[in-house]
C-alpha cells in the first residue's frame, strides 16, 4: 500500500516533469525570461561589469536567443555555473540553455544526454613560455615544469602529447586561471598550458606581454558551443538556428547597422527568407517573423560579436583564424536558410 | 649595659627606585630584555616586524586609487615611482566596492540592505547586552525573523505576517486544547496545526489578502544577492538558528529516551562526518534532480538550511562538552530542589554549561561565518565568487592581491568583533572571584 502510493507519486512527478519539459519555448514565453547558464567569469566570454550587466562572447549568444524568442535581448536571467555545476543545472531544468565555453565531446553529447546545437568558437590547447627560455616548439620542452589546471581535459591532452612525443615533464597542479597567472609569473613553472584563447587573454594582462610567446603547436581540438537538453527538439532548433542566423548574417553582409534597411526586402532571397520579409521560417520555428532580425540586432552578427568581445581591437586580441567564415578559409559555416 | 641592641628611632627617608626599574627603561628591561635569550628574541622579532611592514606599508599606501584598469594603474606607478613592483592598485576596489558589498542587489534599493543591518544590530542588542539594553528592544528581536526576509527579498507584506500568524495559531491551539484534552494533546496540536497552516494554507491566504489589500515593496530575486551581504546574511541565519538547535541536540544526545538519543547521535555524527562542501553540492545539485522540474526551491534558502544543520551539529558537540564539565552535584542539586527537567536545565544546568562553552561556541560561529565563502563553488556570487568575476573583466584581469586584501579586511572586522565580544562576555560571566 505504502509502496503503491510512493510509486504513484513518482509517476505523477514524472508526468509533471514530462509536461513541464514538453515546451521549453512556451515555458520561456510564459516566464518572460530566458534562463541562460554562463561561466562565473571568463575574460571575453562572460563577465559582469560594475553595474552587474553581463557582457561577453557567450553572453552575446544568450542575448541573441532571448531576442529571437522574446524580442528583448535584456530578457535573460544569467545563471552563473561552475565547471562542476553546469551539466546538472542544465539536466535539471534550472537553465534552458548553456553557453559556457563548453567543449563538444562524444560523452557529453551521448552519455550526458545533451545536444550541442553548433560551434561558436573553435579553440585548442596551446602553450605559453617566457621568451628568454628560447623555445620555439613544444617538442623542445623536455623536462619542463608545466602549470596545468586540474580536473580538465587539458590535463589529459598534455599527458597524451608528452607521451606520444616521448619527452618528460613535471606538472604543477593549479586550481584556477588567476592562480596560474601568479604561479607562472612567479616562475613556479616554465610553461603554462590551457586553451589558446585563455592563453591570449592571460598574456594580454601581463605587464610586458612581449616577453612571453605562444608556441605554434595546438595539441587538441576544443570546439566550444551552446547546448540544450535532449528531449525538446523544437527548442534545440530555435537555439541552433539563432546561432546559424548570426553566422549567416556575417556571410551575407547583414550587420546591426544595415539590418533595418535590409529587413525591408533585398534582392537576395536568402536574406529575405532569414529576415522574414519572404516565406514563413519564423512561423516554422514557432517564433515571430522577425526572430532573426531581433537576434542579429541584439549584439550584431557573428563577426561583430567576435570583434567586440575577443577580436583584435580588444585587449585579448584574438585573430579569427579557424573562426573565420568558410569563405575566408575558416570553419564557421551555416547551413542555408531555405 | 653590655647587651645593648641597636634600635632605629626614626624612619629612613623614602628613596626613589633605581632608574633602571621604572619608566620606559624599566618596562623595557622587564618585558623585552630580561635576559640574553629574551634580548635576542626581541631583536629578531623587531627585525622581522620591520621586514614585513617595510614590504606591506609601501604596498598599501604608495598606491593608485583613481584608475579604471590595471594598465592605467601601471602607467601611474611608472609615472610616480618609476616601477610597478610593490604598489597596490586600489582602483579595482574603488570601482567595485559597492558590488563587493551588495552583489547585484539593485542599487536604488541599497537602503533596504542598510536598514536590515541597522535592524539586525538593534535586534541583537538585547541578546548580546541583556543587562544594558532596554527591555522593549525584545519586541524588535521577536519580529526580526519576519522583518529581515521581507526587507531583503521584498514582495507582499502578507507573506511574513501569515508566517508569524502560524505561531499565534500554535499558541491559541495550546491554550484551547489544554483544558479540553490534556497537555500532551495540546502540545501535539500546538506543533501540528501551525505546520499545517504554513504548508497548506498560509500561501493561499496571503495571496488572497494581497489581492484585496495590496501592500508590498519591490521584490528582489535571490539570484541578485551577493557580495559580503550574502556572507553576513548566511552567517547571521546559520549562527542564529544553530545555537538553539545545537542546544536541543546536545540535550537529546544525553537523553534517556532511546529514540531521541539515537536520532540526535545519528544526526550529529552524520553531519560531522560529511564535509560542508558535500552538503552544499547536495543543496545545489542533487535536490535539483530529485525535485520535479519547475519546483522553485530558493537556492539561498537551501544553502541556509544546509549551513544551519552543519553548524548545529558542531554546536551540539561544543555544548555537550560544557554539559560534561559540570559536576554531577549540580544535577543532583537541581533534583533535590524539586525542579523538573526543563526548570533544571533553564535555571541551573544551561547557564553554567553555556558559560563554560563560550570560547568553543564563538569559535564555531567564526568558523561558520568564514565557511560562507564556500558558496562560491556552487556558483553563488559571494565576495570570493565576485572577485573571480571581476578578474574576468578585461580591465581588471590579472589583479589578485588587492581584492583578497579587501575581502580579508572585511572578514577581519566581523571576526575580530565576535572574538572581542566573547572575551567581554567571559569577563562579565566570570564568577570565580
Amino acid at each position: 500500500m505504502k509502496k503503491s502510493v510512493f510509486f504513484g507519486a513518482l509517476t505523477v512527478a514524472g508526468l509533471v516533469a514530462g509536461a513541464a519539459a514538453a515546451g521549453t519555448v512556451d515555458d520561456i514565453k510564459a516566464r518572460g525570461k530566458l534562463n541562460c547558464g554562463v561561466t562565473t567569469g571568463l575574460v571575453g566570454f562572460a563577465a559582469p561589469d560594475a553595474n552587474g550587466e553581463w557582457n561577453g562572447f557567450d553572453v552575446g549568444v544568450c542575448r541573441a536567443v532571448a531576442a529571437a524568442v522574446l524580442g528583448d535581448p535584456k530578457a535573460v536571467e544569467f545563471v552563473p555555473t561552475t565547471g562542476k555545476t553546469r551539466f546538472t543545472a542544465l539536466a535539471s531544468g534550472e537553465i534552458d540553455m548553456l553557453a559556457r565555453n563548453t567543449t563538444w565531446t562524444f560523452s557529453r553529447d551521448v552519455d550526458l544526454k545533451f545536444e550541442f546545437v553548433g560551434v561558436n568558437y573553435y579553440d585548442g590547447q596551446g602553450f605559453m613560455v617566457p621568451k628568454e627560455l628560447g623555445v620555439s616548439s613544444a617538442k623542445e620542452l623536455d623536462g619542463a615544469t608545466v602549470c596545468i589546471q586540474t580536473g580538465t581535459t587539458t590535463e589529459l591532452n598534455l599527458a597524451d602529447f608528452f607521451r606520444s612525443n616521448n619527452i618528460s615533464y613535471e606538472p604543477v597542479p593549479i586550481e584556477t586561471n588567476a592562480e596560474a597567472q601568479q604561479q607562472y609569473l612567479a616562475g613556479a613553472c616554465d610553461v603554462y598550458t590551457t586553451d589558446a584563447s585563455g592563453l591570449a587573454a592571460t598574456r594580454a594582462t601581463f605587464e610586458n606581454p612581449g616577453d612571453h610567446v605562444l608556441l605554434p603547436e595546438i595539441i587538441s581540438k576544443e570546439p566550444l558551443g551552446p547546448l540544450v537538453r535532449h528531449g525538446d527538439n523544437e527548442w534545440g532548433d530555435v537555439v541552433r538556428w539563432t546561432l546559424n542566423a548570426l553566422i549567416a548574417a556575417e556571410e551575407l553582409g547583414v550587420t546591426s547597422a544595415n539590418i533595418s534597411e535590409m529587413s525591408m526586402g533585398t534582392d537576395n532571397p536568402e536574406i529575405n527568407r532569414m529576415l522574414g520579409s519572404e516565406g514563413n521560417l519564423g512561423e516554422q520555428l514557432g517564433l515571430s517573423a522577425d526572430w532573426a532580425k531581433n537576434a542579429i540586432m541584439a549584439g550584431g552578427n557573428y563577426g561583430e560579436l567576435f570583434e567586440k568581445n575577443i577580436g583584435e581591437s580588444t585587449p585579448i586580441g584574438l585573430a579569427r583564424g579557424l573562426n573565420a567564415q568558410w569563405t575566408n578559409g575558416g570553419l564557421i559555416y551555416s547551413p542555408p536558410f531555405r | 649595659m653590655s647587651n645593648q641592641a641597636f634600635v632605629r628611632t626614626e624612619m629612613l627617608p623614602e628613596q626613589h627606585p633605581p632608574a633602571t626599574t621604572v619608566g620606559v627603561i624599566g618596562w623595557l628591561r622587564e618585558n623585552l630584555f630580561s635576559g640574553w635569550f629574551n634580548s635576542i628574541l626581541t631583536v629578531v622579532s623587531l627585525a622581522f616586524v620591520y621586514y614585513v611592514l617595510s614590504g606591506i606599508l609601501p604596498w598599501i599606501f604608495q598606491s593608485a586609487w583613481n584608475a579604471d584598469s590595471l594598465n592605467e594603474c601601471r602607467e601611474i606607478f611608472i609615472a610616480t615611482w618609476g616601477s610597478t613592483e610593490g604598489h597596490a592598485c586600489w582602483g579595482v576596489v574603488n570601482e567595485r566596492w559597492l558590488q563587493l558589498l551588495y552583489g547585484f542587489y539593485p542599487s536604488d534599493l541599497y537602503w533596504r540592505v542598510n536598514l536590515t543591518l541597522v535592524v539586525t544590530l538593534i535586534a541583537m542588542a538585547p541578546v548580546l547586552f541583556s543587562d544594558q539594553a532596554p527591555r522593549q528592544l525584545w519586541y524588535v528581536t521577536a519580529v526580526y525573523p519576519f522583518v529581515m526576509p521581507w526587507l531583503l527579498w521584498g514582495g507582499s507584506i502578507w507573506g511574513p505576517l501569515m508566517a508569524a500568524a502560524g505561531f499565534g495559531i500554535g499558541y491559541l491551539a495550546y491554550r484551547v486544547l489544554v483544558p479540553v484534552a490534556g497537555s500532551l494533546v495540546a502540545v501535539i496540536g500546538a506543533v501540528v496545526l501551525p505546520i499545517l497552516w504554513w504548508f497548506a494554507l498560509a500561501g493561499t491566504v496571503a495571496g488572497a489578502i494581497q489581492g484585496i489589500i495590496p501592500i508590498g515593496i519591490e521584490s528582489v530575486e535571490s539570484r541578485q544577492f551577493g557580495g559580503f551581504m550574502l556572507a553576513v546574511l548566511l552567517g547571521i541565519v546559520a549562527i542564529g538558528c544553530s545555537l538553539p538547535i545545537g542546544i536541543v541536540l546536545a540535550l537529546g544526545r544525553q537523553s534517556d529516551l532511546l529514540i531521541v538519543k539515537a536520532l540526535c547521535v545519528g544526526f550529529i555524527e552524520f553531519i560531522r562526518g560529511v564535509p560542508l562542501i558535500t552538503l552544499l553540492f547536495v543543496a545545489s545539485l542533487l535536490l535539483n534532480l530529485f525535485l520535479p522540474p519547475g519546483t522553485n526551491f530558493d537556492i539561498i534558502l537551501r544553502v541556509m538550511i544546509m549551513m544551519t544543520l552543519f553548524a548545529a551539529a558542531y554546536m551540539a558537540e561544543v555544548i555537550r562538552g560544557g554539559l560534561a564539565a559540570l559536576p554531577k552535584g549540580q544535577y543532583e542539586g537541581a533534583d533535590s530542589l524539586g525542579l523538573n527537567y526543563w526548570q533544571a536545565q533553564r535555571l541551573i544546568i544551561m547557564p553554567q554549561a553555556l558559560k563554560i562553552s563560550i570560547p568553543g561556541i564563538v569559535s564555531t560561529f567564526i568558523g561558520i561565518f568564514k565557511d560562507t565563502t564556500l558558496v562560491s563553488i556552487i556558483g553563488l556570487f559571494d565576495v570570493i565568487g565576485l572577485s573571480n568575476a571581476i578578474r574576468a573583466d578585461t580591465a581588471w584581469n590579472g589583479i589578485y592581491w588587492e581584492l583578497f586584501a579587501f575581502i580579508a579586511f572585511l572578514f577581519f572586522i566581523v571576526c575580530f568583533s565576535m572574538s572581542r565580544y566573547s572575551m567581554y562576555l567571559e569577563r562579565k560571566l566570570h564568577t570565580g572571584h
